[in-house]
């Protein structure tokens, strides 16, 4: 039991405690607290255990740099590896520690720790070797670790990420993020103003300052109240993780309860980076003992939450900052012992002990800080050791948008340097750490920073000295990559892990680039950094997805008739990004009966998705002559053709029927699924290489709905719709009629095989004519038809589905159409391509198959052949179905020469099982194409 | 993301955009030798620093032709097909 709660801290609302729990014990706490503020209040020391060797572990920081003091939150609002610095306290919450088996002060993984020197870094790659390496790797990854998913839980709720625009975005509202924001505000300009803490004043809220005669966390407020009065967005629990191209600037919200903080993009013209410094460590033995701490930390939980984090405390520092924190502590009556190590030893003017120019050799204590050894020698009983090693300034964002750093020798730090478009970055993020110069001429009266020297660790030293407290990296592991000659800051990184925990080595990974550059000789600007990777603090990916999940994952397009189809029994699927009925009917038996009753009688069925893309235009006849395979401006007036579209490869990317209208205006009538691709396609070539003046593409498809009526009686149905005049319309051909005042457009074309014909109509009109196909469908046992059977009737009689009996090497004379390829003129998509002798090389033919048992072919079976003593694939099965109509099983499948083997037994191979199948021709009923006319 | 100025919308994000290749890389005729052919379908320059790119806007499906610098990223330039001088 070290901390306590003091008379301080302004932040806390004394008449408002409240309690949460911690590894099962009751914590109690004030509104206002942090859980780590509270903690420490309790006296609690140990909150973790470390990633490897499970070593007790206590708060570090207060912010976001904190390595230690993470913490899984269970129950029903679960969030793993959360930092408990940054989170309010709140009645109720349930927190668990990180790798503690059971918990952080009882953990029975702690013998690991005598055995670390058995487990350096890169343990895994020198001992996951063995042979059966991945017997025991299972359980000895699970020792490591941080925080445990609970995959019971629901997980983060959805937060809608906001897009924002900005003249200027501060990222950090401290002393000089506030005033950045009131000048640009003056200005007149719009602002966001973002902080990572609970609100904003940054340093003011704990450091001693005066500023205009006020106390400082007081100017801070009323520069709050002034900014939202000037109509500034003031973003608190918000981090700025991200800086991406062109002045973005990603942002994390935290939200309340389970909600995932939401994302704000935000796109300023300028953004200003006022994000500050971290306190550096110094650099002894047993660094990481729970009680060590940085000074700035201990300065803050003092004055802003009313917390004391020792009763005997020993301060070890490089700089003035520190004193701020001695005099505080020694105020409230700890007993306070300052190590000034620049060797400044004005004794006599400090009510604390001050002791110059002696390191700390050592930290003693087995489960907390104890004592500390001096390099004199000289033993000083502790019960906590704040240390400041200079600050290092939080140069991320600038690094992000590929700001060139500079090493200023005096700070020993790296700085921004050259200038980057659009950015720029002040206070101590600068390097500028004095309060005066970052508010000149505001009557600043604060303790003057005062140097910012680093001790940086030394080769060879004695003990263990911790630099990546989160990944558990300690000097002797930079030492170890060194003799292993890892000595780029890169490979360094990843072979000790350095920097690579979820703090993203915030206080680690200045240290041990220094160690390195020490270590080879060379200077820390030469040695460089690791790059600067977003994010700056964990962003849940549930963040990034935003409402994109469930049926907002890839919104579904939907029919216009989905609700009578609904109420009509139909079992909807998703095809090609429609949502489609399967078949109607309680379950999948439903199938084979539609796809019999349709032959023998009529079926009904909505090909609304089916593309309706329009070209218009004196010039339409020629610009489809080239985008089709087929020669198309031969095409009579209201008649169809069949074509292929080919890729510029030769492979066939569509087909579908095109439409004459008139003469200068075609539809094409392309596959559901390709209808974005097919509109794209066509504008591509248009804008490309034809006169844009002269043809023009209008998509019509979400227009008009389009039912299809198909099998031997579907004549007699629209005759006794009110269709007349349909005897004449032969196959192939269009002709227009009238459904109770709205035009429809007919065209006679088969994707069955039997006569059938698609009745395109407004798709607000489409309602009335399906029911009154429905209705007299009834006098000639009408079948509403759903999209599986209608893929049987289509495999019956060879028809395809282009990218499912097709691939990208598909080529139209695979599937049986040599004509273009071989006696057309001019120009056309892919055409040069059909020609290269390659492009025929293992081309594989459509062809069917036949079951040689009553068994249905697998789908995806292969047939694997011996060709010039090499086994391989030369093809597969594309489609299979049990036919009703033929009462067997049909298939498809591209087989290497296939259309001359017709007659010849393959073997398909299957997950492990074999079947045997006969070549057969395409089209498994009625070749001759009768039913089209029956 | 990026910001791209579609020459008939303005700036957008990226992610409205479609790459349409490099620009200049073009058809060859009808009698295309088998190289000149495949140079057109599959060789790509990938050149570091200025890009001039053919680029469709999916909002507006108006492709327009793109200069970018591919190491700082900066759009230099969009011009409307046929109006870049």
């Amino acid at each position: 039991m070290s901390g306590w709660r003091t008379q301080t801290g302004w932040a806390l609302d004394r008449c408002q405690s409240l309690t949460f729990t911690f590894d099962g014990k009751t914590i109690p706490a004030l509104k206002g607290d942090t859980v780590a503020s509270a903690l420490l209040a309790s006296g609690q020391r140990i909150v973790g255990r470390s990633f490897k060797y499970h070593r007790p572990r206590g708060f570090w920081g207060v912010g976001s740099e904190e390595p230690n003091g993470i913490a899984d939150v269970l129950g029903a609002q679960h969030r793993p590896n959360v930092q408990m610095t940054l989170e309010p306290a709140v009645q109720g919450l349930c927190l668990q520690s990180i790798n503690g088996h059971p918990s952080a002060e009882h953990d029975r993984m702690a013998f690991l720790d005598r055995f670390s020197r058995f487990i350096p870094a890169a343990f895994y790659y020198k001992t996951f070797m063995l042979p059966d390496w991945h017997l025991f790797e299972p359980r000895i990854r699970a020792m490591a670790g941080l925080g445990r998913l609970d995959p019971a839980a629901q997980g983060f709720g959805p937060s809608v990420p906001i897009n924002a625009t900005c003249d200027v975005l501060v990222v950090g509202a401290g002393p000089a993020g506030l005033a950045a924001a009131r000048d640009a505000a003056k200005a007149g300009r719009k602002v966001i103003l973002c902080d990572e803490g609970l609100r904003a004043g940054g340093s003011l809220l704990y450091r001693p300052a005066r500023i205009d005669g006020q106390e400082g966390r007081d100017w801070a407020a009323a520069m709050g109240a002034d900014l939202a009065s000037l109509g500034v967005r003031i973003l608190t629990r918000t981090t700025a993780f991200g800086r991406y191209d062109h002045g973005l600037t990603g942002l994390a919200e935290a939200q309340p309860g389970t909600a995932a903080p939401r994302i704000w993009r935000v796109r300023a013209a300028e953004t200003i980076l006022a994000t500050g410094a971290i306190e550096r460590s110094l650099p002894f033995a047993n660094n990481d003992l729970p009680g060590v701490m940085s000074a700035e930390a201990g300065l803050h939980y003092l004055n802003r939450f009313g917390v004391a984090v020792g009763r005997r405390v020993v301060i070890a520092t490089t700089n003035s900052s520190a004193y701020d924190t001695a005099r505080a502590l020694q105020q409230v009556g700890a007993e306070v012992t300052l190590l000034d190590l620049h060797g400044r030893s004005d004794a006599g003017q400090h009510p604390f002990r001050v002791i110059a120019a002696q390191p700390i050799e050592t930290a003693l204590g087995r489960r907390q800080v104890e004592a500390v050894r001096l390099t004199s020698g000289e033993r000083i009983e502790a019960d906590t050791v704040l240390v400041s090693g200079g600050h290092t300034p939080s140069v991320h964002l600038y690094s992000q948008a590929q700001g060139r750093l500079r090493w200023d020798e005096s700070l020993q730090a790296f700085l921004p340097g050259d200038p980057v478009l659009g950015l720029c970055v002040i206070g101590a993020a600068a390097g500028v750490f004095d309060l005066s110069r970052i508010l000149p001429g505001q009557g600043v009266e604060a303790t003057s920073h005062g140097g910012n020297a680093a001790v940086w660790p030394k080769p060879m030293a004695k003990g263990r000295i911790w630099l990546d407290m989160q990944n558990d990296v300690t000097a002797k592991d930079v030492e170890l990559a060194h003799r292993e000659n890892l000595t780029s800051v890169e490979h360094l990184k990843r072979y000790t892990t350095l920097g690579m925990a979820n703090d993203q080595g915030k206080t680690s990974n200045l240290p041990g680039l220094a160690l390195m550059a020490e270590l080879t000789g060379r200077t820390i600007p030469e040695t460089g950094t690791t790059t600067y990777r977003p994010p700056f603090t964990p962003v849940p990916l549930a963040s990034f997805a935003g409402l994109r999940g469930g049926q907002f994952m890839n919104p579904v397009r939907r029919l216009p008739l989905e609700a009578e189809h609904r109420a009509d029994g139909a079992l909807f699927r998703e095809y090609g990004g429609w949502l489609r009925p399967a078949w109607y009917g309680a379950d999948e038996s439903a199938v084979l009966r539609e796809a019999k009753a349709a032959r023998q009688g009529v079926g009904l069925f909505d090909g609304s998705p089916l593309g309706k893309i329009e070209v218009i235009g004196p010039d339409a006849a020629k610009f489809l002559d080239f985008i089709y395979y087929n020669t198309m401006s031969t095409l009579k007036l209201e008649r169809c053709r069949y074509g292929f579209v080919l890729t510029e490869g030769g492979a066939v990317y569509d087909d579908g029927v095109l439409v004459r209208l008139d003469e200068n205006r075609f539809i094409v009538s392309c596959s559901s699924s390709h209808v974005q691709g097919m509109g794209f396609l066509l504008e591509e070539w248009r804008q490309d290489s034809f006169d844009r003046s002269r043809v023009v593409i209008h998509d019509t498809t979400a227009n008009y709905a389009t039912l299809t009526v198909t099998g031997p009686k579907s004549r007699e149905l629209l005759q006794a719709v009110g269709f007349a005049a349909l005897d004449d319309l032969p196959h192939m051909a269009l002709t227009f009629s009238q459904f109770e005042g709205i035009e429809v457009r007919i065209t006679r074309v088969s994707f069955t095989g039997d006569r059938s014909y698609e009745l395109s109509i407004r798709a607000d009109h489409a309602l009335g004519l399906w029911r009154r196909l429905k209705e007299a469908g009834r006098a000639f046992a009408a079948v509403l038809l759903g999209g599986e059977a209608l893929m049987i009737l289509r495999a019956e009689k060879g028809y395809i589905v282009v990218g499912k009996d097709t691939d990208g090497r598909t080529r139209p004379m695979d599937l049986g159409v040599y004509g273009p390829f071989e006696k057309r003129k001019g120009e056309y998509l892919g055409r040069r391509s059909l020609h290269l002798p390659a492009v025929a090389d293992q081309a594989r033919d459509l062809v069917g198959l036949e079951s040689l048992t009553a068994a249905v072919l697998p789908v995806g079976a292969h047939v694997v052949e011996t060709v010039g003593g090499k086994r391989r694939s030369r093809g597969f099965v594309t489609t299979s179905h049990y036919s009703p109509n033929l009462n067997r099983p049909i298939a498809m499948g591209l087989v290497e020469g296939g259309s001359t083997r017709v007659g010849e037994i393959v073997t398909l191979y299957h997950l492990g099982q074999q079947v045997q199948a006969r070549i057969a021709p395409v089209c498994a009923l009625d070749p001759k194409g009768r039913l089209l006319d029956a | 993301m990026q910001l791209f100025t579609c020459p008939f919308c303005g700036p957008r994000p990226e992610t409205e955009f479609h790459f349409g290749g490099d620009a200049g890389n073009a058809r060859p005729g009808a009698e295309a030798s088998a190289i000149d052919w495949t140079d057109y379908l599959f060789f790509r320059h990938n050149r570091k620093g200025v890009a001039r790119e053919i680029w469709m806007h999916m909002s507006c499906r108006e492709a327009f032709l793109m200069e970018r610098d591919t190491v700082t990223h900066a759009v230099t330039a969009t011009h409307a097909l046929g109006s870049e001088a």
